[in-house]
């Protein structure tokens, strides 16, 4: 059985820093995938390479193909989506223009109903339609950012980091939303530092350190792991504890 | 000073003022997609005007043959950069943009052009041409180098605005050229007489702002293009490939310098180098809207129209001193009002 998205000894530099060395992952049709480490382990600078924002070294084939010709605007054509970091809205376009140009490559029948089902599993979307992208606050950026990577229709989203600076109660939201995301037949890969909710949702996990990874498996038996507790889900609970 | 002498005045700078108004829409369009400050827009201003003079006197212009030259090296540069995968579709796509179109327009003008050519059929040549050539120039000079800094985009726009005005010299000469008019109709409303050639430029301008507005406001590859200049890396995150968003940035501000120059070739005659002073003016308007506001480069360019129009009464020696000193007072409170940001990496 191939995996949907396969990436072989990969490597990834900065001129002359080597940031991830010799990764490989898969990510199987309709499983949620985590990568959890710490700040700066490579995991970002992995699924922005991933998605053709870097350059990198390595095999990585998406569907059975090949992805080393296709640039982003073909990866995406592809059905792989990247929800960045920064999130990398449109902000001075309104939130249904945002969603609107997220189905730029699907024909319109077809990205009304996807307007649709995302309104649906983001109803706050729906009432700030008419509002600017850039007004809205974090949690409302990050749907949006995620809503307008549904829009295309992916057959695997990549998402960075979508906790980040947000309250727990939305970061719940959004985590629930992951969870659809499953039924609706969209793959998931999820990066995260937020661990334990990572490892909640997820089916397997790969945990990286220092541009590579340390471990991997199933999400329950990451999360049992004495090693993994102590220094990510132990430091996770002292870290929500200072807030 | 009485009351006609001001209102000629006014709308002499107004009927200018409109002319500038499309350039410098053009530039902020260019510049907001594409990070180029467009200096060759001139060079389509007189490339459509000169092309369309040439036409109306029945000769074919130079213009038509650079087209054709210019495709054939963007199809060499379409072939080189997908050397590695080349596909049979693209390379189709890439022949028919490339060396088709151009030369079906060669031929075409060859079989067309005589003294008895209709002036429609000119006027659709000449934006045909311009439209080509100023696609083309966005494949060969800007897209191989659109990740690079504003500075260096900077730089090869003047490269291009020297080589385009260079061959300007040899397709048209020395001699100025002026072009029939539009319409010879002529309306009197109290002291002032508009020709129909002024509504045409009033008219033409509105048609524009508004086409362009609608384009923006509403339609999926406007909005793509307004995504492209808010945010590069989310527009290509999206699919929307930022050479097209250029290609067609490009494609617009040829459109709309070649219609302003067919637009003010029956009023003035124009030389080879006379589009980058018309050019230049519209690119105080834009300054003045900041590079990134249309309406208030619109309102911009027609009071630089109106201050030259008075200038040149006043003080015609000094009038191109005049209006582009406007540009100082405008720099210096921006620069007040703006932080200091460094140049956006991306």
């Amino acid at each position: 059985m191939s995996a949907l998205l396969s990436v072989a000894d990969v490597h990834i530099s900065y001129g002359k820093v080597e940031a991830v060395r010799g990764v490989s992952l898969e990510v199987g049709t309709n499983e949620i995938v985590t990568i959890i480490g710490a700040n700066g382990a490579g995991k970002t600078t992995l699924l922005n390479a991933i998605m053709g924002v870097l350059p990198l070294k390595g095999r990585t084939s998406f569907a059975g193909t090949d992805m080393a010709p296709s640039d982003i605007e073909d990866r995406v054509a592809m059905g792989l989506s990247l929800v960045p970091e920064h999130r990398e809205l449109f902000g001075t376009m309104n939130v249904e223009d945002n969603l609107e140009l997220g189905a730029f490559r699907i024909a319109k029948a077809v990205a009304a109903r996807s307007l649709e089902r995302v309104y649906a599993l983001f109803p706050r979307l729906k009432e700030r339609r008419k509002q600017l992208a850039g007004t809205l606050s974090g949690g409302e950026q990050q749907m949006l950012a995620m809503g307008r990577a549904l829009m295309g229709a992916p057959k695997l989203l990549m998402l960075d980091e979508p906790s980040l600076g947000l309250a727990p109660i939305i970061v719940a939201d959004i985590f629930r939303t992951v969870g659809e995301l499953r039924a609706a037949g969209v793959s998931v890969l999820l990066v995260e530092q937020n661990a334990q909710a990572a490892l909640q949702i997820a089916d397997r996990a790969y945990v990286m350190e220092l541009g590579e990874f340390v471990l991997e498996g199933s999400a329950r038996d990451i999360a049992a792991n004495k090693r993994v507790a102590a220094s990510y889900l132990g430091f996770q609970h002292e870290g929500e504890s200072a807030v | 000073m009485n009351t006609t002498i001001l209102l000629f005045l006014l709308q002499d700078g107004i009927t200018n003022g409109a002319v500038y108004a499309l350039l410098g829409l053009a530039l902020v369009l260019v510049f907001a997609v594409t990070r180029v400050i467009l200096i060759p827009q001139g060079e389509f201003v007189t490339y459509g005007a000169l092309s369309y003079a040439m036409l109306a006197t029945g000769q074919v212009p130079g213009t038509v043959q650079l087209a054709v030259a210019m495709g054939i090296v963007a199809f060499g540069l379409d072939l080189f950069f997908a050397r590695k995968a080349l596909r049979a579709r693209l390379v189709m796509r890439s022949a028919a943009l490339n060396i088709v179109f151009p030369v079906a327009l060669l031929v075409v003008t060859y079989k067309v052009a005589g003294p008895t050519t209709p002036m429609a059929v000119n006027i659709a040549l000449a934006l045909l041409i311009v439209a080509a050539i100023g696609l083309f120039l966005y494949r060969i000079a800007f897209q191989p180098i659109a990740h690079t800094s504003v500075l260096v985009l900077l730089i090869a726009s003047v490269g291009c605005h020297l080589a385009l005005q260079g061959l300007g010299l040899v397709f048209f000469g020395a001699e100025g050229l002026r072009g029939p008019a539009l319409s010879n109709a002529a309306l009197t409303v109290g002291p002032l007489r508009f020709t129909g050639q002024s509504l045409a430029v009033y008219g033409l301008t509105v048609a524009f702002i508004v086409g362009l507005w609608l384009f923006f406001g509403y339609t999926r590859m406007g909005k793509a293009l307004r995504a492209t200049a808010v945010n590069r890396l989310g527009a290509r995150l999206v699919g929307i490939r930022t050479t097209l968003s250029g290609q067609i940035a490009f494609l617009l501000a040829s459109v709309i310098g070649a219609i302003s120059g067919i637009l003010i070739v029956p009023i003035t005659t124009l030389y080879y180098d006379t589009g980058f002073l018309i050019g230049l003016k519209g690119f105080i308007a834009a300054i003045i809207g900041g590079l990134v506001s249309y309406p208030l480069t619109a309102v911009a360019a027609i009071l630089v129209g109106i201050v030259e129009a008075f200038s040149s009464f006043y003080a015609s020696n000094f009038k191109e001193v005049i209006v582009f000193t406007l540009i100082l007072p405008v720099l210096v409170l921006r620069s007040l009002a703006a932080p200091a940001v460094e140049e956006e990496k991306d």
